[in-house]
């Protein structure tokens, strides 16, 4: 019984640092979504960048993952203001298929770029030796990274959440998502706030990249690799739902940790059949307001 | 005056999509291609099917509105049913291939069934999850699929029983011409009937459609499963010319890849994946040959400055060029 309780914890801290992670991936894309109204197939293109950045601070200039993980994100926050200024724009005001086209090309320049300065080799982030071990507690013993993880997604998600609920930016960020076009008339900026939103999304996408770097090692083939599930994550969440996808991330981490352990063979895509179920019982997503 | 206008758009609308003299260069390109290049058949045929999967996109997408980023689920189906029925039954080709079309066309009932009532992004994720899901069933189900090796050593018979396959793939390349022309004239003959009319109608509004009493979704069904069958011939066609079934035929990368193929090439033409899908494939495989990954490099600039310059793919830019022309030669 106490090991079956031991399993069911290690298991359960796995499954949330996997879907806080998933998380920090998804916010980005479900803003660009629901707000812009942009398929951003290079999204986990961004995760990639800032995680090879984080990679490449911390192995070549020796920096720790402390210092490491906020100038990488800062590097992508920039690269993502630069790219919505200038390719995204482009796109707006096009079909969902063109859009489509463009960031997969966008995703395709990623994966090119980054095979030339790094190779094809998968790479992690080094973990400090501070975090590197297990953290025992009694009969329990969990990896102390991935607890980490979970401390630092959760204190990000809290910051995420008084940001858009309790600051002036966050009402005028609502206000565009629940209708751009009124929240124009009474005078918000909307393109400059998009923009901003956009780098934000991108910036939490490199913090993913670098943390989770560790079970989602970097490869260049990244950028589509998981963008499969930050997709579904963003679909069952409801477009444009940081709320939703909060919900959907948890949910789907732990049913595919949990799944990959107990049914290995089916394991693999238990998920996609939730994911499929819970989609045609509510094609807005799981968690969208009605 | 503006009931002319009306009656020369519908005019426009039906000349485009009449037979033509244009109609005739695939199948002469093909002709010259065989006599002239006999070197690069094996490349050829390849292009051959992969026109084939994008006129099965190009019907669902071009036509019907059906965003998709999964249509290699029906390519995929039917490639491991035409491998599957040569191994366990009979090598007989054009059997399989209508046992390949049967799968995926069953396939598309079943999930268009599912997820048609959804648009927009919800779709394009829907079927994502499908392909995928496949595709892991395919890598689990070893005993069946052969899993990550794919399904190999099977023998495909003589076409007709007179043409055996040989080893310069002269049957290969003839056979799968054939079967392409088949594929493109009956789309045409599809997308001119009533129905057609219909799905384009239904692509342009369906709240509309809806209202003049077309029942919107079973079109849809039926439009998508007649795209899951011919990308499941294009799927067998693949599994018999190459002898080889993989799991790439299920994956992600060639279900985006059709679609860029067919979105470069333009939508809703049929003469979009011809353009696409040679382009594509006769130039990755240079480019490959060379560096994969600068290929890629150079593929993701085309794809972004094609949005930007070329918004109707190249099949749009070609109209435009010879539009431009006909001015200029009727002012001289």
């Amino acid at each position: 019984m106490l090991k079956l309780t031991a399993t069911v914890l290690a298991l359960l801290v796995d499954g949330i640092s996997y879907g806080m992670i998933l998380f920090l991936m998804s916010v980005g894309l479900t803003i660009t979504l629901g707000v812009m109204r942009i398929a951003n197939l290079a999204h986990c293109g961004f995760a990639m960048v800032g995680g090879y950045i984080g990679y490449a601070l911390a192995t070549q200039a020796g920096l720790g993952l402390g210092l490491s993980l906020p100038l990488a994100a800062a590097a992508t926050m920039l690269l993502g203001l630069a790219l919505e200024r200038t390719l995204f724009r482009w796109v707006y005001a096009v079909s969902e298929l063109k859009q489509i086209l463009m960031t997969i090309g966008l995703a395709f320049v990623m994966i090119a770029s980054v095979n030339a300065l790094f190779g094809s080799n998968m790479n992690t982030v080094p973990v400090p030796a501070l975090l590197a071990g297990t953290l025992t507690l009694g009969f329990l013993s969990l990896s102390t990274y991935r607890f980490f993880i979970v401390l630092v997604s959760t204190a990000i998600a809290v910051c995420l959440w008084l940001v858009l609920e309790h600051t002036d930016y966050g009402a005028r960020l609502r206000a565009a998502v629940d209708n751009p076009r009124m929240a124009r008339c009474i005078g918000i900026d909307v393109p400059r706030l998009f923009a901003g939103t956009f780098a934000l999304g991108c910036g939490l996408a490199a913090v993913a990249g670098v943390l989770g770097s560790q079970f989602l090692p970097l490869e260049p083939w990244y950028a589509l690799e998981y963008l499969v599930p930050v997709l579904l994550v963003v679909a069952v969440g409801g477009l444009g739902s940081m709320k939703g996808s909060f919900y959907a991330a948890l949910l789907l981490g732990v049913i595919d940790t949990f799944g990959r352990y107990y049914i290995p063979a089916a394991g693999a895509f238990v998920i996609y059949l939730v994911v499929l179920a819970a989609l045609l019982w509510r094609p807005q997503g799981v968690f969208a307001r009605a | 005056m503006p009931d002319q206008a009306a009656r020369s758009a519908v005019r426009d609308a039906f000349a485009r999509h009449r037979l033509s003299w244009l109609d005739a260069l695939p199948w002469l390109a093909a002709a010259l291609v065989y006599v002239l290049l006999p070197h690069y058949l094996a490349l050829a045929t390849q292009v051959m099917i992969m026109i084939a999967f994008a006129l099965a996109l190009d019907l669902a997408l071009g036509y019907g509105g059906i965003a998709t980023l999964g249509h290699a689920a029906f390519f995929g189906i039917g490639a491991y049913a035409a491998g599957l029925y040569a191994l366990k039954i009979s090598g007989e080709p054009i059997s399989g291939l209508l046992v390949a079309a049967v799968a995926a066309g069953l396939a598309g009932i079943a999930s268009g069934a599912l997820i048609l009532r959804t648009r927009g992004l919800t779709l394009v994720t829907l079927t994502l999850a499908i392909a995928t899901m496949l595709h892991e069933f395919a890598n689990s189900w070893k005993s069946l699929t052969g899993g990550a090796d794919g399904l190999y050593g099977f023998r495909i018979a003589p076409v007709l029983g007179r043409f055996p396959f040989d080893l310069f793939g002269r049957t290969g390349f003839l056979y799968a011409a054939a079967v392409l022309a088949c594929l493109f004239f009956l789309s045409k003959a599809l997308v001119n009937s009533p129905f057609g009319l219909t799905m384009r109608g239904i692509r342009d509004n369906p709240v509309r459609m809806r209202m003049l009493g077309v029942p919107v979704k079973r079109r849809l069904i039926t439009l998508y499963a007649i795209s899951a069958a011919v990308a499941g011939i294009a799927g067998g066609l693949s599994a018999q010319v190459t002898k080889l079934v993989g799991l790439d035929s299920l994956a992600f990368s060639l279900s985006g890849n059709v679609l860029v193929m067919l979105i470069l090439g333009g939508t809703g033409s049929l003469y979009g994946a011809f353009l696409g899908a040679t382009a594509f494939v006769v130039l990755s495989d240079r480019a490959a040959a060379v560096s994969p990954f600068h290929w890629l490099f150079a593929l993701g600039i085309l794809l972004i400055l094609a949005v930007r310059y070329a918004p109707q793919g190249l099949a749009g830019l070609l109209a435009d060029a010879a539009r431009g022309l006909m001015k200029r030669m009727r002012r001289a």
